[in-house]
Parts: C-alpha cells; sequence; structure tokens
C-alpha cells in the first residue's frame, strides 16, 4: 500500500485535473519512485485512483523507455546507444560498463544497486559518449571516468531525479 | 569566422545557470506579449508570423503562420497549444539547450501562440531525458504566473491562459504530433492519420503543436517586425536564425546559432572548431537520424530548407552529426537501424516488419554475410518504407537511401572482402554486452 500522504497528494491532484487520464504518466512515476518499479500490485492501485482499468495503464507502462515493470537496482544506468556515441565507442563504454558491474544489459547487479539499460539517444550528444543515471547526466565518458562515478554512486548519497 | 554573430535566441545563454526573470526582461522579454495583447488582435499576430515566413523547426519545416491561420477564428473552445519538447532524435539536443539558456522565451512564446489562436490552456510536452529542464520550467512558469503572465486576465486584459508542463516517460513517437496528442490524453501514443489538428486535436479540439524552438522565435518577430526576421538569414527564401546542434567528430560539439543559410564548412570550421585531429569530413546526416547523409561535395552549401531541398535533401531539425573517414557507413547505418526498429510504434506492418528486415541485411553487410543482391533488396525495402501510416518510416530510410546513393561502393567492398573495412580502423561493437561463457 502507498503510504497516505503520497496517496492524498496524488489524489488531489487527480481531482483537479480536468481529466484524470492526462496524469497516468505522472502518476505511474510517483507510484515508481515509492516503490522502485511498478509491479502488478502498483499497477493496479495506479490505475484505481486514476479510474482506469489496470490494462489501460499496462498498455502504456509497457510502451515507455522510463516505466519499470520488472525490478530494477537502486541505480538505474540508461546508456545512450544512439550514433553519436556510437561512435566514441572505441573500447565501447556499454562494455566497460556491462563488464565492470559484472551483467549485460537489462540486468540487475547481485546486489541490487545498479541496473544497465541501454536507451536511445539521450540528448547529451555533445557530451558523447552520455549516459543517464537516475536522470541525471554523464558524459563524456571514459572508463576512468566510469570507474569513478560508480565508485562516487556506491559511496555517497545522490538524489533522485526521475523515477528510480 | 569564429566570432560568432550577435545571437537572438541564446542571447542570454551563459556558462553557469539558465537566464532570471530579470535577466530575460532586460533584454527586452515579455515586452512582446505587452505588445501583442494591447496593439494586436490575434488575427494579426498570426499575420505577423506568416509574414516572417518562419519555417517550423521540428523537423518537417511548415509554415509556422499558415498552421496558425489553419485555426479558424469561429473554431470551437476551449483550445489548446503544444510546444513540442520531447526532442528524441538522435544527435538532437538543441531544444535542451534552448529551454536551459532562458526558459521564459519559451514561455513567452508559448503564450503569444495560446494568444494568437485564442487558446486557453499550453503544454510544455517534455522527454524524461529532461527532467531537469522540466523542473526549470515548472519554477519558472510559477515565477511568470507571479509576474502576471500566465493565469487570469494577463496584464490586466482579458486573455487568460494556462500553461504547464507534461511529461513523457521516454518514447520517440511521441515527438510525432499527433502520437503527442494522445500521449499528452493519457492513451497509448501511436499516431493518428488524417486528423486535422487545427480543428480536432487535443480533446477533439483545435490544437496547435510546435517545436520549442519555433515558438521561441515569436517574440523576436513581434518585438522587431517580420521583415527583420525575413533579414537575418543569408538565402533568399530563408528567414531568421537557426540552433544548429553540432555532434560527431568535431573540436567543439555543441549548439551554434547562426543566420539560417550559414554554409557548412562554415559551421564546421568556423565554429565547431574544425574536425578532430587526424579527422577528415566525410559526410554528415544534415538535420538529425531521419535526413539524408551529406558528403563532401555539398561542403559549401547553405544550410537552409530550400537549398537542401534543390539538391534532394532536408534540413530537418539542423541537428548536424559529423562523420570522418574513419566512420564505417554500414555500421552507421546499422545503428541507426537499430534504433529505428526499436522505437518503431508497431502499428503498421511496412514500418514494424521493414526495419527489422534492413537491420538484419546490414547486419549480415557489416559481419562478412553480405550478398551483392542484398543491395537491391534494401533499396526495395527502403522503398516500401514511404507506404507506412506515419512518417516516422519514411525518416528511418533516409540514411539507407543516402548510404546507396552515395557509399555503393564501401557497401561492396563489405560484401567482397567479406567484412568491415574499417574493422581494425575503428572498430563498431554491438551494442549489448554478452558475459564470456563460462
Ligand atoms: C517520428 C517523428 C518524430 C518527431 N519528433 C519531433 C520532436 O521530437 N520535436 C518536434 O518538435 N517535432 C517532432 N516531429 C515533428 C512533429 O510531428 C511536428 O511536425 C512538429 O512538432 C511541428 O512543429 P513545428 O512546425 O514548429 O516544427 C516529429 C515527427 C516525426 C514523424
Ligand atoms: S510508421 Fe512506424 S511509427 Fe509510424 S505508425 Fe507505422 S509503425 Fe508506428
Ligand atoms: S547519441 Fe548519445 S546522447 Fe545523443
Amino acid at each position: 500500500m502507498l503510504p497516505e500522504e503520497l496517496q492524498e497528494r496524488l489524489q488531489q491532484k487527480i481531482a483537479a485535473a480536468p481529466r484524470p487520464r492526462e496524469l497516468a504518466i505522472d502518476v505511474m512515476f510517483a507510484v515508481q519512485t515509492h516503490y522502485g518499479f511498478l509491479s502488478d500490485a502498483a499497477l493496479v492501485e495506479a490505475a484505481v485512483m486514476l479510474g482506469m482499468t489496470p490494462l489501460e495503464l499496462e498498455e502504456l507502462a509497457t510502451f515507455y523507455d522510463f516505466l519499470y515493470r520488472q525490478p530494477v537496482g537502486r541505480f538505474v544506468i540508461h546508456v545512450c546507444d544512439g550514433v553519436v556515441c556510437w561512435m566514441f565507442h572505441e573500447g565501447s563504454v556499454f562494455d566497460y560498463l556491462c563488464q565492470k558491474l559484472g551483467v549485460c544489459a537489462g540486468q540487475t547487479t547481485a546486489d541490487g544497486v545498479f541496473t544497465v539499460l541501454p536507451t536511445a539517444c539521450v540528448g547529451f550528444c555533445d557530451h558523447a559518449p552520455a549516459m543517464l543515471v537516475n536522470g541525471v547526466p554523464y558524459g563524456p565518458l571514459t572508463p576512468e571516468s566510469i570507474d569513478r562515478i560508480l565508485e562516487k554512486l556506491r559511496t555517497e548519497y545522490c538524489d533522485l531525479v526521475v523515477c528510480r | 569566422m569564429n566570432s560568432l554573430p550577435e545571437p537572438i535566441l541564446l542571447r542570454n545563454r551563459r556558462e553557469d545557470r539558465p537566464a532570471t526573470l530579470d535577466e530575460y526582461r532586460a533584454s527586452g522579454g515579455y515586452e512582446a506579449l505587452a505588445q501583442a495583447i494591447k496593439q494586436y488582435t490575434p488575427r494579426q499576430i498570426c499575420e505577423m508570423v506568416k509574414d516572417s515566413a518562419l519555417r517550423g523547426r521540428g523537423g518537417a519545416a511548415f509554415p509556422a503562420g499558415l498552421k496558425w491561420l489553419g485555426v479558424k477564428e469561429d473554431a470551437p473552445h476551449p483550445r489548446y497549444i503544444v510546444c513540442n519538447t520531447d526532442e528524441m532524435e538522435p544527435g538532437t539536443f538543441k531544444d535542451r539547450v534552448l529551454v536551459d539558456a532562458d526558459p521564459h522565451q519559451a514561455i513567452e512564446g508559448s503564450i503569444l501562440a495560446g494568444y494568437a489562436i485564442q487558446a486557453q490552456r499550453g503544454i510544455i510536452f517534455i522527454r524524461p531525458s529532461y527532467e531537469q529542464g522540466a523542473q526549470l520550467l515548472e519554477r519558472e512558469l510559477e515565477v511568470a504566473r507571479q509576474a502576471g503572465f500566465l493565469g487570469k486576465n494577463i496584464l490586466g486584459r482579458d486573455f487568460s491562459f494556462e500553461l504547464d508542463v507534461h511529461r513523457s516517460a521516454g518514447r520517440y513517437i511521441c515527438g510525432e504530433a499527433t502520437a503527442q496528442v494522445n500521449a499528452i490524453m493519457g492513451h497509448r501514443p501511436h499516431p493518428m492519420k488524417g486528423v486535422h489538428m487545427a480543428l480536432q486535436g487535443l480533446w477533439g479540439l483545435p490544437t496547435l503543436v510546435n517545436n520549442v524552438e519555433t515558438l521561441a522565435c515569436v517574440p523576436h518577430i513581434v518585438r522587431n517586425g517580420p521583415e527583420w526576421f525575413r533579414g537575418l538569414a543569408r538565402t533568399e527564401t530563408g528567414s531568421g536564425t537557426k540552433l544548429y546542434a553540432v555532434s560527431g567528430k568535431v573540436n567543439r560539439p555543441g549548439v551554434y546559432e547562426l543566420p539560417i543559410g550559414t554554409t557548412l564548412r562554415e559551421i564546421i570550421e568556423g565554429h565547431a572548431g574544425g574536425m578532430l585531429s587526424g579527422g577528415e569530413f566525410k559526410a554528415c546526416l544534415p538535420g538529425g537520424a531521419s535526413t539524408r547523409y551529406l558528403p563532401r561535395q555539398f561542403y559549401d552549401l547553405e544550410m537552409d530548407y530550400d537549398t537542401l531541398k534543390a539538391v534532394g535533401h532536408r534540413l530537418g531539425t539542423g541537428a548536424i552529426i559529423v562523420y570522418d573517414q574513419h566512420t564505417c557507413f554500414v555500421g552507421a547505418t546499422l545503428n541507426l537501424m537499430e534504433f529505428f526498429a526499436r522505437e518503431s510504434c508497431g502499428w503498421c506492418t511496412p514500418c514494424r516488419e521493414g526495419l527489422p528486415y534492413i537491420r538484419d541485411l546490414l547486419w549480415r553487410i557489416e559481419n562478412g554475410e553480405g550478398k551483392e543482391e542484398f543491395i537491391p533488396m534494401l533499396r526495395q525495402m527502403a522503398g516500401h518504407l514511404a507506404k507506412s501510416y506515419c512518417a516516422f518510416a519514411p525518416g528511418a530510410a533516409e540514411p539507407v537511401i543516402s548510404l546507396l546513393t552515395y557509399f555503393t561502393d564501401e557497401v561492396r567492398e563489405h560484401i567482397s572482402q567479406k567484412g568491415c573495412p574499417f574493422k581494425n580502423v575503428q572498430k563498431p561493437r554491438p551494442h549489448l554486452w554478452y558475459p564470456p561463457e563460462e
């Protein structure tokens, strides 16, 4: 169950919207941020609040990149595999990151800290190769800078920007 | 050549932070809104935009004024405007820079569009990667509201307008105007064919969708006049400046605001600091992933809509992706097709089935399994993409078509050598890494 305070806040927002359905993404983001991902139960909770069927929400949840229907780590790394970053992939950032963390695309590290997801251009092509960690952009990446970033994330508190 | 001409849209850009309301106002910000509301009828604003010859900066280059005038005076209410800040095409990042530099400019442009078509509500649609931009806009929208530029009876007149941010959860097709309308309404964002947005957009009511760069030009047009705006261009039929987003193998990737019609050579060698050392210009994609490769022979071409059209190309978004001589174009096109195949919304068959097919042919060619007959097959499949439901698939076909136009020799070399001739120069790796088998 969502905490009462969060439920109230979302319900107020929904009541104020001309049409609740407009808020489908916002509500799913909020629920996802709370639970870490959108489980079946979480999806049902969101659907009830919005007055939509779970299937109607599922249609959306499975469509978008930044809604996670499976458990993810505390940090979700969206690595850009757009064409500009690809150009700088000598010694591929993606390979390095995956090897370093011992996962392949779409997987979460055993300690539940990092999930690595390939993502289309994240809009920081002037800093290629680039990635987003919980919505915060990093680039241009090198194996050394990746080491530093991962270390920092492991040891320091980091504010969550988008989802989880 | 290195000094930038006076920027217009990026006049308030600073290294460290976005411009504040005061800074925006000090540079003339919100004067246009006051003028518009006090001196001009909504129709006059539409006419001004039409006279300025402003064309849509979101890729399709549709004349903005014509689109605005398409919302008839007796059209039903409420009406809506959408400020398209989705920008998910690989290589594009100008809208991010534009919003981050001067959020109030995007806001004023949106309000002016709202006034021009007498809309009640505006929505800024923004992608999740730009969450920082979304939060900035939300904060500054509140500032604008406090200052009386938004809300009821703006500047004491009888025009009321609300503007808010709609977050997307990230999918390229949401940038397409009709898909965006579905996305905002909370429906699965597939495009809609044959829908006339000026009549039936959001919730079946008149809706205007414009790119944020298009809207950002409007305050300047209202303040300085359409003729001034046309005069900014280097070409006869062009107008205004353009945010050229340069990326790839150049020394200074970034967004450069230049008169529209600046030549490719000037943009790359002057503003973007030339090619990275050891690199030579081989070709670029002039306007994001869904345009055609523009090879060396067009280095001195003026980068404008009509000049590119005259040589069979499109300026698209003006996101210039620069490739050097070490780039394998089969590999680059394969990367683009991976993107398009993954992002296809799946609604129609030519796109959903055709793109993976093209990707597989390119994959085989790149990996030494290519055959001569793949070339006509690629051509045919790229041709089929034109039969799709929306403009996504024809856009995806552009790199393939131009690969076959300009770089057939390179494709053939892959086939005859049974592999990528660039393998030792630069290694285009597969995207997904799998752990070595135990
Ligand atoms: C697949 C696809 C993706 C698009 N993505 C965007 C986008 O991210 N931003 C944008 O402004 N226009 C995008 N467009 C163009 C829009 O459909 C529409 O033409 C544009 O937003 C209108 O604004 P403008 O006339 O000011 O350019 C896209 C079009 C297609 C076919
Ligand atoms: S062309 Fe592609 S993106 Fe457009 S409707 Fe068809 S499947 Fe969807
Ligand atoms: S291609 Fe990687 S950020 Fe744009």
